[in-house]
């Protein structure tokens, strides 16, 4: 077969005849780069080399620094590393919020959403929207309520805004970073498993808040029973996104450990939600004993199971 | 014959000349330079003071018009500068002062404060979107999110006008028209500019910040009332 008119097509015959032969065989890439996210006209580059790239231990290092799936692509003082942080497309990120709307008990939002590619940019603007959509739906609200009252001065209320800042961010940042050290912890004194990375957990805490958004917006309605109905539904669905990411991993501890964690999850989950209703959606009423109902219907999504 | 040997040594005629030591060589080397665009550029010590304000003055009037009528042009980008944008964030937070009870905590927001959300909130969209691997470079795109301010810092202007016939309902249905009108002018205007730096399947990834930006911006806006 190697008549020398076809030698251009018997090499790449060889090649793929080797390649099918033993498909985890390393090949080198021409169009790929270390850096997918810095080659802005080739975003299928990444895509097309994983097909070669499987099975071999060094081949799937590099497809996966290829795809930017691994988190490592460079020390976390390099603008690499950040730039694999931000490697989803739009279609990832609405998808992953979808997710996170639509919790079902069979998928773990880590495994079946994240997939080994935990991006900074929901949570980021997830908090940032947040922040904004409360103190604006406060000021709102408290607009509202007061329509009637001629004596009302209209006031922005700015300071409201920085300190929505200040406490959703600090929730969403230094419960995860808790929280993992602590599984990280249990992880490494019993021996389990399938443990979520920092980045993963920071991932999950940060799309678990958007239900919270259009909450916030529909909270300048000023029913009480209408807002404690949506802060129950949205603390519903966005515990049980919580719950059922973290369940797997301490379901394997000791029975004290797992229900203790699960529930603080929850309890602080809870704490965030309530909060910032009551502190930016003051109404005239204080309503002190609706607050006492929303933690025990929580124990329902856990002995579902 | 001698001329080919000549000819074949160039330096050949040289050999015989000597210079004695006693006499110092000196000289002038003088090259000339004629004006060149180049040396016009970097030497503007010379020329008044007035000349040099109206020369950045008119870029910063050129580059107002450009998002005033924004279409696909590079000229934000090329000569990118951010007097613009500072111009526009003083005056804006300058204007937004004298608010409801200023020293209450209740009020508007604080000139400090108008300054980080627009600096702050710039780099930050600026970081978000050099993250998502866009190719425009940092102070050009500071440079478009400032400039982009311009149409929000007239509907202030407008916004206080209106107030001062008082601020009724119909007042404020017509400064929510025009901030409203304005916000949309201002997002439409930056993404004109920013559009083809980033892939296309990332593209609402990049605009919403900007987005949020304009939106937070005219909402400080709309509120703003004035003082008693």
């Amino acid at each position: 077969m190697a008549t020398p008119n076809d030698l251009q097509f018997q090499e790449f015959e060889e090649a793929a005849n080797l390649l099918s032969a033993d498909p985890g065989a390393p090949t080198l890439s021409m169009s790929a780069s270390n850096d997918p996210a810095a080659t802005a006209g080739t975003p299928a580059a990444g895509e097309d080399v994983r097909l070669d790239l499987s099975e071999d231990e060094a081949a799937q290092e590099e497809s996966s620094e290829l795809l930017g799936g691994q988190k490592s692509a460079g020390g976390f003082w390099t603008f690499e590393y950040y730039q694999s942080l931000f490697n989803v497309d739009t279609v990832q990120v609405l998808d992953r919020v979808k997710g996170s709307l639509m919790p079902l008990p069979g998928r773990n939002f880590v495994k079946h959403y994240l997939r080994n590619n935990p991006d900074l940019y929901g949570p980021f603007w997830i908090c940032v929207t947040l922040v904004f959509s409360v103190a604006i739906s406060g000021n709102l609200s408290t607009f509202l309520s007061s329509l009637g009252d001629p004596s009302y001065h209209h006031r922005p209320q700015f300071h409201r805004v920085t300190i929505a800042a200040v406490v959703i961010f600090l929730y969403a940042w230094l419960v995860p970073i808790g929280l993992w050290a602590f599984l990280t912890w249990r992880q490494g004194t019993e021996r389990q498993v399938g443990g979520y990375s920092f980045l993963e957990t920071v991932c999950v805490y940060g799309y678990s808040l958007f239900i919270y958004i259009p909450t916030s917006i529909l909270w300048i309605i000023s029913y009480e029973w209408l807002r404690w109905t949506l802060i129950v539904v949205a603390m519903v669905i966005s515990g049980s996104v919580l719950v059922l990411t973290f369940w797997p991993v301490v379901r394997d501890d000791t029975r004290v450990t797992a229900v203790a964690t699960v529930v603080t999850i929850v309890v602080l989950h809870t704490l965030l939600a309530i909060g910032c209703k009551l502190y930016f959606f003051q109404t005239a009423e204080h309503t002190p004993p609706a607050a006492t109902i929303a933690p025990p219907i929580h124990p329902t999504p856990i002995t579902a199971h | 014959m001698a001329s080919a040997e000549e000819a074949s040594r160039p330096f050949a005629g040289l050999s015989d000349v000597s210079i004695s030591e006693e006499i110092p060589v000196e000289g002038d080397i003088a090259v000339p330079v004629g004006p060149s665009t180049r040396d016009d550029e970097f030497s503007t010590l010379d020329e008044p003071v007035k000349e040099t304000i109206v020369r950045d003055l008119r870029a910063v009037g050129n580059k107002f018009i450009h998002v005033l009528y924004p279409k696909r042009s590079s000229a934000l980008l090329r000569d990118w500068d951010l007097w613009g944008p500072l111009l526009l964030c003083v005056t804006l937070a300058l204007l937004l002062q004298g608010g409801a009870a200023d020293s209450d905590d209740q009020g508007g927001p604080q000139f400090a404060e108008v300054f980080v959300i627009i600096w702050f909130g710039s780099i930050v969209i600026t970081l978000n979107s050099k993250l998502l691997g866009g190719t425009i470079s940092f102070f050009q795109s500071l440079c478009v999110l400032g400039y982009c301010i311009l149409p929000l810092t007239v509907a202030l202007i407008v916004c206080r006008i209106v107030l001062l016939s008082g601020s009724g309902n119909v007042s404020f249905a017509v400064r929510l028209a025009v901030v409203t009108a304005s916000f949309g002018w201002s997002t439409f205007a930056s993404t004109a500019f920013l559009a083809d730096s980033h892939l296309t399947n990332r593209k609402a990834l990049v605009v919403y910040p900007v987005f949020l930006f304009y939106f937070v911006i005219g909402w400080m806006i709309l509120t703003f009332s004035p003082g008693n």
